[in-house]
């Protein structure tokens, strides 16, 4: 048998989950869509002695709308979200990221909590949730935390999560009205994970400067990174070709000077990540002009 | 779909399980860290679900579970008590006759070595239930995680375009 030995249990009340999960501290893992998971358990790269398997929690299968973001719950999955008309109609940038995820087998099972909790740097929505400066919510026995993601993150496929904790939900903020957003990745082949990607926001102000930029990068290194001086150069620009060419020369600094590997150099993965943001950046930017000339028309009709 | 009659609230290392494959009702006390894949082949001697990479990474081992295409490496089999899996054996008619999708690679030569054909086979059936009509483009995509080693994905493309079509004509005739 692949996997190695452990005891499972697959409750289906979270205090159940959160009372097992008290109990046996670091010496149990939390299984959702697996789709990380139990590659890492056939590989015995990991070999945890209890499994709690969250998939018969009902209470854990939303997505829900809240002032301020899109609230998903620990088993919502992927390809859910990736149907999901309210999503494509509320958060289209959310549903553009996740059919970058895999392939529609993986997404089938998998789930958006569970790759934020996995926290492969290479992985595509803790990028985004990075990029939103969303949230994350942690539960466990004794009560709950909300953690920013770029607190969240610590280091390559290491969170903030506490033993005794459990992450049930990941907070997407909504785009802001007017912005323009973009999400880019270059992988060898379709449905790899990437060796660098982008996610980029932009908000324009009244007189179609950028008022606010938000761009963060996975595959750049250990930990998805937002790149806060590429944002405030950008700010005040009107994104022409000098505010790309010097925003695209400022993000090869983000990445990592261990990031090379068998798939790339560090050298070839900056080329990239100056490429990609020049491209997601233009693209997101056009998705705000866009916005503005069918107001006018609708106005002038 | 069965109602999941267990309870696993308590921690346990096998477990009594019951599964319908393929229609049929499976019950087997497996243990714990059994794959749903290794379940299939070894326990249920359904060995046309094959087992490539393990990791799934190749798409060898998709099935359908409650009716979307999952790669059965990265399940436990304890995973599927109480519910639907439809694997290749699954998919010929009553009297054997091949499914409109098995018929159409057969024609379009769109299997070589075969190793692969039985997760592709279950991975179009998916598709083609969600999009009916895929481009040649959607057709590439959706295909992308299924690796054949053979490389013969022209004709691999080809037999699904036909399938699609001979899908389509049959739901036709059937309103």
């Amino acid at each position: 048998m692949k996997p190695p030995r452990f005891q499972y249990c697959a409750p289906r009340i979270l205090d159940e989950a959160l009372t097992l999960l008290d109990q046996h501290g670091e010496d149990i893992k939390v299984l959702a869509g697996g789709q990380s998971f139990v590659p890492l358990l056939n590989m015995r790269l990991a070999g945890p002695a209890y499994i709690v398997d969250i998939n018969h929690i009902s209470e854990l299968h939303y997505i829900e709308t809240e002032d301020g973001y899109l609230a998903i719950g620990a088993i919502a999955r992927q390809r859910q979200i990736e149907r999901s008309v309210l999503v494509q109609e509320k958060h289209p940038l959310l549903v553009e990221v996740i059919k970058h995820i895999g392939h529609m087998q993986i997404r089938n099972r998998g789930t958006v909590v569970g790759s934020i909790a996995h926290a492969d740097p290479a992985a595509e929505l803790p990028a985004l949730l990075t990029c939103l400066n969303g949230e994350v919510l942690a539960q466990s026995i004794h009560g709950e935390r909300v953690i920013k993601a770029e607190e969240f993150f610590t280091g390559y496929l290491t969170t903030a999560l506490e033993p005794g904790e459990m992450l049930t939900e990941a907070r997407f903020p909504w785009i802001p009205p007017r912005a323009g957003w973009s999400f880019m990745e270059f992988a060898r082949r379709a449905g790899d994970y990437a060796l660098v990607g982008a996610a980029a926001v932009l908000t324009p102000a009244p007189d179609d400067t950028c008022m606010s930029a938000h761009i963060a990068y996975l595959g750049v290194a250990g930990s998805p990174i937002r790149a806060h001086a590429v944002e405030q150069m950008l700010v005040g620009t009107t994104l022409d070709q000098r505010a790309l060419d010097a925003a695209a020369e400022a993000a090869r600094e983000i990445v990592s000077e261990d990031m090379s590997d068998v798939h790339a150099t560090v050298e070839y993965r900056r080329t990239l990540t100056a490429e990609l943001t020049k491209r997601v950046l233009k693209a997101a930017w056009g998705r705000r002009e866009r916005q503005e000339r069918q107001e006018q028309q609708r106005g002038e009709g | 779909m069965l109602e999941r009659d267990d309870d696993f609230s308590q921690c346990v290392e096998e477990c009594e399980i019951a599964v319908i494959v393929n229609g049929h009702r499976y019950e087997r006390t497996v243990p714990v860290r059994l794959l749903l894949s290794d379940f299939l082949r070894h326990d249920l001697q359904l060995t046309g679900t094959h087992v490539g990479c393990e990791h799934g990474v190749c798409g060898c081992c998709t099935v359908l579970f409650n009716g979307e295409a999952v790669r059965s490496c990265l399940m436990l089999a304890v995973q599927a008590d109480g519910m639907a899996v439809t694997t290749i054996e699954g998919m010929a008619g009553t009297n054997s006759e091949l499914h409109p999708i098995q018929q159409a690679f057969q024609e379009k030569h769109g299997l070589q070595c075969g190793f692969c054909t039985p997760g592709i086979i279950m991975s179009v059936h998916a598709m083609l239930h969600e999009h009916p009509d895929p481009t040649e483009k959607e057709i590439r995509h959706e295909l992308s995680g299924n690796i054949c080693r053979c490389t013969g994905y022209q004709n691999i493309v080809e037999a699904v375009k036909l399938a699609a079509e001979r899908l389509r004509e049959q739901h036709m005739e059937v309103e």
